[in-house]
């Protein structure tokens, strides 16, 4: 459009997308509702306490255990179920066998159950006297529920899925074209597992990583049956969070909240750079 | 390289891909493989490449017995239809990948000597920090073309490797391919249903027809003596007319098309011919000119309706027509198949 056909002013900006305004307005309205507003809230109340008051009251070394717990445990169980939901992708995408689709539908029962029903039924069956729990303390000497192993196993069934899930379809639309282009060049299977297929699915990986661990993290139903619960040992942040609420200890509970906020969104940040990083160059 | 294919078959199923197909190609030819799909030229070379069991049939390469040898230890540059580079490597990476896997791997020094002459053959040596998502089809296709041949193979394989290409890069990068293969002086076998294609770039071409090939020859002699129906049907762009033979003529009733001397027994038969073999003249029968296009040079096109069917013709020489002027048709030439599978040349 030439300058003289439209009348002295901004120009009106062109769009490709349409609603881009609308779009943006429910968006930021909706995010504010029910993300940020709570969250600010979440991060005020801890304030009530000043700031010596709030490191105090974080600095208890119940706390402290708590949340290392909370947080390593999350991480091991997302990485020890990496491989496990690579292995389990693979078999729902590659394989045919009979019974694949009652193992494709049981994979996301971790998703429809309710946490504490799973958390029951893994104590009772980690249990000393459990079905799975007897023998491995028979033979290994090995305890599960009420230790910290317990913990990390509870977390690792609520993460699983999300890995299976989020490799899965990567796994299926990775053409086998490009594992045969490898074969022609001269590559042995290792070779293409590890410099073709893997790389092609770290992506994805880490996707089904961060929010299985996200999961784990704020995981409190399944995990306060099988733990124990003891202090120090095998009693996780979010347990902490409502004793404090029981004990009508508001200030202190959000502290506990906040903090847990802040070493997610570190966490959470960090594996988004490292997502950044290897999607450079592509898409 | 040479290659003998012999007696090859391979089910899926209860569906037959390859049934006995046998093809031979001479060391330094650029032999194509033409056919419908489904006709199986894809599995063909897919069996070349390992990539693909054979049920019964031997393949013989460079002399040797390929079967149990696998892929990856075949030496064969495959240029896929979808060219498969790795997305998640840059150009170099793609093109090194056939060198970095090697037992013993050259030195990365002579690696990236290697990749950029390479990159430099396929004239893209600018992109080699790019990703494959980030650069063109038609340079897509250089790059897999150059990391098929950092494996240095004697035998060069490409499926389809122009689908992804629009018409004008398409015609430009065929050329340059070719003289490629003349410059390297390796065997090259190019599986493409374009025709076209088939006949501009290769020595020979095999065409296929449900899992074997039926005609293995140069283009002009698939033109010049078709053997079989199918070949005359599919090269060429050939017209289809039923007729019948009658005291060594074929006769196209119910088509107004004037008979044609064929020495062929009498009976049902099938003939072929190529758009300038059928010539409309100026004449009352019940065919009408439909359509006109003028042409620069030669006679005009002419699009005949007559009765049902639509046929495509030429004015006869020194003739003009209009639309709607009724004509008389009649054949320049034709290849005829008899019922029995015997064929003559007509006119």
């Amino acid at each position: 459009m030439s300058a003289s056909t439209r009348p002295a002013g901004r120009a009106a900006p062109v769009r490709a997308i349409p609603g881009f305004p609308a779009t943006l307005a429910i968006t930021l309205l909706w995010l504010g509702t029910i993300v940020l507003i709570p969250l600010a809230a979440l991060a005020l109340r801890p304030l009530e306490l000043g700031p010596a008051g709030l490191l105090a009251s974080l600095a208890d070394e119940r706390v402290l255990a708590a949340l290392r717990l909370s947080f390593g445990g999350a991480l091991l169980a997302a990485l020890l179920n990496l491989p496990l939901g690579l292995l389990l992708a693979w078999a729902v995408v590659r394989l045919r066998f009979p019974g694949r689709g009652v193992l494709d539908a049981a994979l996301d029962l971790p998703f429809a159950l309710p946490t504490a029903v799973a958390g029951i039924a893994l104590t009772a069956v980690t249990a000393p006297n459990g079905w799975i729990g007897a023998p491995l303390e028979a033979i290994f000497g090995w305890k599960i529920a009420f230790t910290r192993a317990g913990v990390v196993l509870a977390l690792m069934f609520v993460g699983l899925p999300f890995i299976v899930r989020t490799v899965e379809p990567v796994l299926r639309d990775m053409a086998a074209e490009a594992e045969e282009a490898a074969a022609t060049l001269g590559a042995t299977r290792a070779q293409t597992v590890m410099r073709v297929v893997l790389p092609g699915l770290l992506p994805a990986l880490l996707t089904g990583f961060a929010l299985a661990f996200a999961r784990a993290v704020g995981e409190y139903g399944s995990v306060i049956f099988i733990a124990g619960n003891l202090p120090m040992l095998t009693e996780i942040a979010p347990l902490l969070i409502v004793i404090r609420l029981e004990q009508f200890d508001y200030a202190g509970a959000a502290a506990v909240g906040l903090a847990m906020l802040i070493l997610s969104f570190v966490v959470l940040l960090a594996i988004e750079l490292l997502q950044r990083r290897l999607r450079r160059g592509r898409r | 390289m040479t290659v003998e294919v012999r007696d090859v078959a391979r089910r899926f199923g209860g569906l037959a891909a390859l049934d006995g197909v046998s093809l031979s190609v001479a060391e330094g030819e650029f032999v194509a493989l033409l056919g419908p799909s489904g006709s199986g030229k894809t599995t063909l070379l897919r069996v070349l490449a390992g990539l693909e069991g054979t049920d019964a049939g031997s393949v013989r390469i460079a002399g040797r017995e390929m079967a149990g040898v696998p892929a990856r230890e075949r030496g064969i540059g495959v240029v896929f239809q979808h060219y498969a580079l790795f997305r998640h490597m840059t150009v170099f990476d793609n093109v090194a990948f056939g060198l970095r896997v090697r037992r013993q791997r050259p030195s990365a020094a002579e690696i990236a000597t290697r990749v950029r002459r390479l990159l430099e053959l396929v004239q893209v040596p600018e992109l080699e920090r790019r990703y494959p998502e980030q650069i063109s089809g038609g340079q897509r296709q250089r790059v897999a073309l150059a990391r098929a041949l950092a494996i240095e193979p004697r035998l060069l394989l490409l499926d389809e490797p122009f689908g992804a290409l629009d018409a004008l890069v398409r015609k430009e990068v065929r050329r340059w391919l070719r003289g490629l293969h003349d410059s390297l002086g390796i065997t090259s076998i190019l599986v493409t249903h374009d025709q076209e294609e088939a006949m501009e770039m290769a020595d020979r071409v095999a065409v296929m027809e449900r899992g074997r090939v039926v005609q293995l020859d140069t283009a002009a002699a698939l033109l010049r003596e078709p053997a079989t129906a199918f070949v005359a049907g599919f090269v060429g762009d050939a017209a289809r007319l039923p007729c019948a033979v009658r005291d060594g003529a074929a006769h196209f009733a119910p088509l107004p098309i004037a008979p044609v001397p064929v020495a062929l027994p009498d009976g049902p038969a099938t003939a072929f011919t190529r758009p300038g073999e059928m010539l409309a003249h100026r004449g009352d029968g019940e065919a009408r000119v439909r359509l006109v296009r003028d042409e620069v040079e030669g006679p005009a096109r002419l699009v005949v309706q007559a009765g049902p069917a639509v046929l495509d013709a030429v004015a006869a020489p020194g003739e003009a027509f209009g639309r709607g002027d009724p004509c008389l048709l009649s054949l320049r030439g034709a290849h005829v198949f008899s019922a029995g599978g015997a064929r003559a040349r007509a006119g």
